[in-house]
């Protein structure tokens, strides 16, 4: 049964259908598995229940004949961001701990109207808040992978480190993932599998823990270019329960997918070669190039000039958002209240909000706080309103001259857990190559590329026009190919 | 012309009134949840998770409370901004779930209009004014705290969470409570015609925070106070008397004035400090991610033009230039919804039964609705049931009373019995024996009857002694025990006398 796990969604799905065997086995398969990653930490909780119903429904219908959808029989984690009916909901938080929603995510509902089951809640950073996956109020997620020739447990990437762990662990086939500024991306990155966060507005946010609305896309995280557009296909969609939901088709992404990029062009931003970047990160960005090339691309030096600016201005809209997203967290209506002895309205709250919120939470709250206040909004928010203007205006130029644009996903591989966490800023800039395109709104995917010298996964972005999730998944398909990347983490857990 | 003044102990003072009235929105549906509105259900029957702030929960506009919004802007001639965007207003509150109110500071759907108010001598107003109107933007309302029902604990209710308000600001123009008073009159009754709010005041579907300063007059503004959530006319009335007053005392003894939030205490008619500005809310205003700006197209604005009623002042010019009422009965006939809605109602089925055009029974039907029929109404007290004062039965009895089948008094007394009853008005008529005798043959001979008893009035009136023409037309009527048609009596006089 364990090379069932090996599997990743088309297999499953295809596997399911042809009768090679059954979703029943799957589920019991990566159910198994999952019950035997406890030392990753990757679930919150897990629902090995929902994942033999979801697979007994689909088993029955292929026995009657129907149709099994698009995801039938494939079993996937999901991020406990999303909302799940009957389901505990923390967002990796204590303040929302034992919060169970009555209600479904759009994106999750999604997922199982299109034959899939949930494993269980996928272990994330606080409100997402995170690039190491050390933020969350139940404890660190590990990643897989180790550095070669030492023990110590690295970061699976924020904040979907769960996502990443597992898929990457293959207890998991995929995993829902949610990109605010890098949150699908760098993680993917970091465990050497693939994860796109698609056109602002593709996935419903409706039901989703908000971290930043305007910036807050769901994707899908898996190991291979086919298994993301199947599972983005099934994910996305206009949803009229969300004000910000694209009112368009979904394209048929997997049927579009071709590695041919003849006659398409690859920009190469040059403000993207940082100080402070890894030389294997440059390295692998070099072959890239050469992949892209070999499938018929013509790769062209662009300019994105406000890209140094994007980091900065995102760490001010961001948590702006949030610090607004996160009031309702109050005590008043669900998750913890704390009330001391004599309290007061006021002192509830701050009870409450002390010990229901992380550090990482509360930083964010307090910048975004302080960056709306009387007297600090223009030089602080207006001026990154400005400059999210002019990161988009940058890109939208550049599409004058390349379809898709090539970059690092991140400027450094894997760390050691608890090597950043007593820097924010520099754990911040885990997302310097990743933020740009979440500013803009822009499709972006990250795929692994190779292994670095101390044998941990690489990854290379690409990034799309809006709506131009095909070109994306194309050019992620074009490297997939060539890189040829099949390392898998030994099993320590 | 008089101003209203305060008399200090250093000279005049002159009021400054603006004020910020809370208009909730008519719609069966919230302004961003589809849950429910109607007043008066069990505390939080009606929250949606949206309403209620769940987590992952996003608010989605409701399309019909910004027409209603739309169509108030263009009743106050207001600009119409075609691109409009929300924003949150954030502060902690137990009736506040989400942690901030969604609405819009920075680009208001509405921009500047006015509204006129009439001169009104009774009310201190001396001549006709219009009032600046700044803006009107929508906004959630909160719920609602209960402190009566447990000890140590509050209650919440959400059912008014999230219900859509107009917040319609007016500039600082008004000089007296006696004109803040027909603002906030004639607003609510532009309202009640666009069908916008209902403007029922008791149950909280319009409030007003009422902003008030005083300066002498010819300087710069003082610093005004605000007054919060005031609801009913009269209590703005109040407020601004009391705090004009405060005021005054305040810095003719040598103090300022703190710019300020105030309640009013309706038991009292006095006004105190709820936060001075130092306990000021920082609301850290900014647009709300979870929404795009709102565009509006020239179809959505074409409909909500096109959807207007005629307004007040159009209709109390029409009904003065094209049904020749007076300028008091145009005024009161227009002044409600219901009023004018009965008065049209009564005025078309009367000018159909009759045969006429409106503008020739128009005076008749004002002054039966105006004074006729309210006057009846209000002798018979609980006897009377409103129900039965239909369009149909009122219209029948100005139709027998414009063709002289009954008399004025008759025409009350058979609108009586209707009340009472619900009968018939022809049916009364016929068989209470209310109607007036045309039948000029029982005329005649009744008069021959009393010309010949009293022939020497004859030779008087002959010799110039007009006034006895009255005589024999009393007693004609005597002897017609009343129901005589006094056109009809006064015509067959004149005959005979020559």
């Amino acid at each position: 049964m364990t090379d069932l796990t090996n599997l990743g969604v088309k297999a499953i799905r295809d596997g399911v259908a042809g009768g090679d065997f059954t979703a029943r086995e799957v589920a019991e398969a990566f159910n198994a598995a999952v019950a035997d990653a406890a030392d990753l930490n990757a679930f919150i909780v897990t629902t090995p229940d929902h994942a033999l119903a979801a697979a007994d429904a689909v088993d029955a219908k292929r026995a009657k004949g129907e149709d099994l959808g698009t995801m039938g029989g494939v079993p996937i984690g999901m991020k406990d961001l999303f909302a799940t009916k009957g389901v505990q909901t923390t967002a990796a938080s204590h303040i929302l701990e034992g919060f169970t929603p009555q209600y479904e995510s759009t994106v999750s509902q999604n997922l199982w109207d299109a034959g899939a089951g949930m494993l269980g809640k996928l272990n994330l950073d606080q409100f997402a808040m995170g690039s190491s996956n050390e933020t969350s109020y139940f404890g660190n997620v590990a990643s897989p992978w180790k550095k070669d020739g030492t023990n110590a447990a690295m970061s699976p990437g924020g904040s979907s480190g769960g996502s990443s762990s597992a898929v990457a662990a293959r207890i998991a086939p995929a995993a829902t993932g949610t990109d605010t500024g890098g949150s699908i991306r760098q993680p993917a990155a970091f465990t050497g599998i693939c994860g796109i966060k698609p056109t602002y507005g593709r996935c419903s946010r409706w039901g989703v823990v908000a971290f930043a609305s305007s910036l807050d896309q769901a994707g899908p995280m898996a190991r291979s270019v086919e298994d993301c557009a199947i599972m983005l296909e099934a994910m996305a969609g206009f949803d009229p329960k969300d004000a910000t939901s694209l009112k368009m088709d979904v394209p048929a992404w997997e049927a579009g997918l071709s590695a041919d990029l003849k006659g398409k062009k690859i920009g190469i931003p040059k403000e993207y070669r940082m100080d402070g970047t890894d030389e294997e990160i440059l390295k692998s960005w070099e072959q890239g190039k050469e992949w892209l090339r070999d499938a018929g691309a013509e790769i062209v030096d662009i300019s994105l000039p406000h890209t140094k600016y994007a980091l900065p201005a995102y760490y001010i809209i961001a948590p702006a958002e949030a610090s607004s997203n996160l009031a309702r967290y109050d005590g008043v209506r669900y998750g913890l209240r704390d009330l001391p002895d004599g309290a007061g309205l006021q002192d509830m709250y701050a009870a409450t909000r002390a010990a229901g919120f992380g550090d990482e939470v509360k930083r964010r709250v307090l910048i975004g706080t302080y960056v709306l206040s009387a007297g600090f909004y223009d030089a602080y928010y207006t001026q990154a309103q400005k400059i999210r203007t002019l990161v988009a205006q940058d890109f939208e130029e550049a599409w004058g001259e390349c379809d898709a644009i090539l970059a690092p996903t991140t400027p450094t591989a894997s760390f050691p857990l608890g090597s950043l966490d007593k820097d924010p800023l520099t754990m911040y800039l885990n997302d310097v190559f990743a933020v740009p395109a979440s500013l803009a709104g822009l499709p972006a995917m990250s795929v692994p590329a190779m292994l670095n010298g101390d044998g941990l996964p690489l990854g290379l972005q690409i990034v799309g026009k809006p709506f131009d999730e095909q070109g994306v998944l194309n050019a992620g398909l074009a490297i997939q190919q060539r890189a040829g990347f099949d390392a898998q983490p030994e099993k320590w857990w | 012309m008089t101003s209203y003044r305060i008399q200090g102990a250093t000279g005049e003072w002159e009021v400054v009134i603006g004020l910020e009235v809370h208009a909730q929105v008519t719609s069966n549906a919230k302004l961003f949840s589809g849950a429910s509105t109607a007043f008066g259900a069990e505390p939080n029957t009606q929250v949606s998770l949206v309403d209620a702030a769940m987590p992952g929960m996003l608010p989605v506009p409701n399309r019909e409370c910004i027409r209603q919004a739309v169509r108030t802007g263009m009743a106050i001639e207001a600009k119409i901004n075609r691109w409009s965007r929300f924003d949150r207003k954030n502060y902690f509150y137990a009736d506040l779930p989400q942690g901030y109110q969604i609405s819009q500071l920075y680009h208001p759907l509405v921009g500047e209009g006015s509204l006129h108010i009439e001169a009104d001598e009774k009310a201190g107003i001396a001549e006709d004014k219009v009032i600046g109107i700044e803006r009107i933007h929508v906004e959630q309302d909160a719920g609602k705290l209960m402190h009566d029902q447990h000890p140590t604990m509050s209650y919440v209710d959400l059912n008014r969470s999230g219900v859509a308000l107009m917040e319609i600001v007016s500039m600082p123009d008004m000089r007296s409570p006696a004109e803040a008073g027909a603002y906030v009159r004639k607003l609510r009754s532009i309202l009640r015609y666009v069908g916008s709010c209902d403007g029922n005041m008791e149950e909280g579907s319009m409030r007003a925070d009422v902003n008030v300063s005083v300066r002498k007059p010819g300087e710069e503004f003082g610093t005004r106070t605000e007054t919060k959530n005031v609801n009913s006319v009269r209590f703005v009335m109040q407020v601004i008397e009391y705090e004009a007053n405060r005021q005054v005392d305040v810095l003719e003894n040598g103090g300022t004035v703190d710019q300020e939030t105030r309640l009013f205490d309706p038991n009292t008619g006095t006004t105190r400090t709820m936060r001075s500005k130092e306990d000021a809310h920082d609301y850290r205003y900014f647009p709300d991610p979870d929404l795009l700006p709102l565009e509006l197209e020239d179809d959505f604005l074409d409909e909500c033009r096109a959807s207007l009623p005629e307004l007040p002042d159009a209709k109390r010019a029409r009904y003065e230039s094209e049904l020749g009422l007076t300028p008091y009965n145009a005024r009161e006939l227009t002044a409600e919804v219901e009023t004018f809605a009965r008065f049209e109602t009564l005025l078309a089925a009367t000018a159909n039964g009759i045969g006429k055009p409106e503008k020739d029974v128009a005076t008749q039907v004002a002054n039966w609705a105006l004074s006729v029929a309210p006057g009846v109404i209000k002798s018979l007290g609980e006897e009377a049931n409103p129900a039965h004062a239909t369009a149909e039965a009122q219209a029948s009895i100005l139709d027998m009373q414009a063709k002289g089948e009954i008399s004025g008094g008759q025409a009350k007394e058979i609108f009586e019995i209707v009340l009472k009853t619900g009968r018939d008005p022809e049916e009364i008529a016929e068989t209470e024996g209310l109607k007036q005798v045309s039948d000029t043959g029982a005329i005649e001979a009744a008069i021959d009857e009393i010309l010949a008893n009293n022939e020497d009035k004859v030779e008087q009136y002959k010799g110039g002694k007009d006034k006895l023409f009255g005589f024999f037309v009393g007693q004609t009527m005597k002897a017609m025990r009343g129901k005589a048609n006094p056109a009809v009596v006064n015509q067959i006089l004149k005959d005979k006398l020559g």
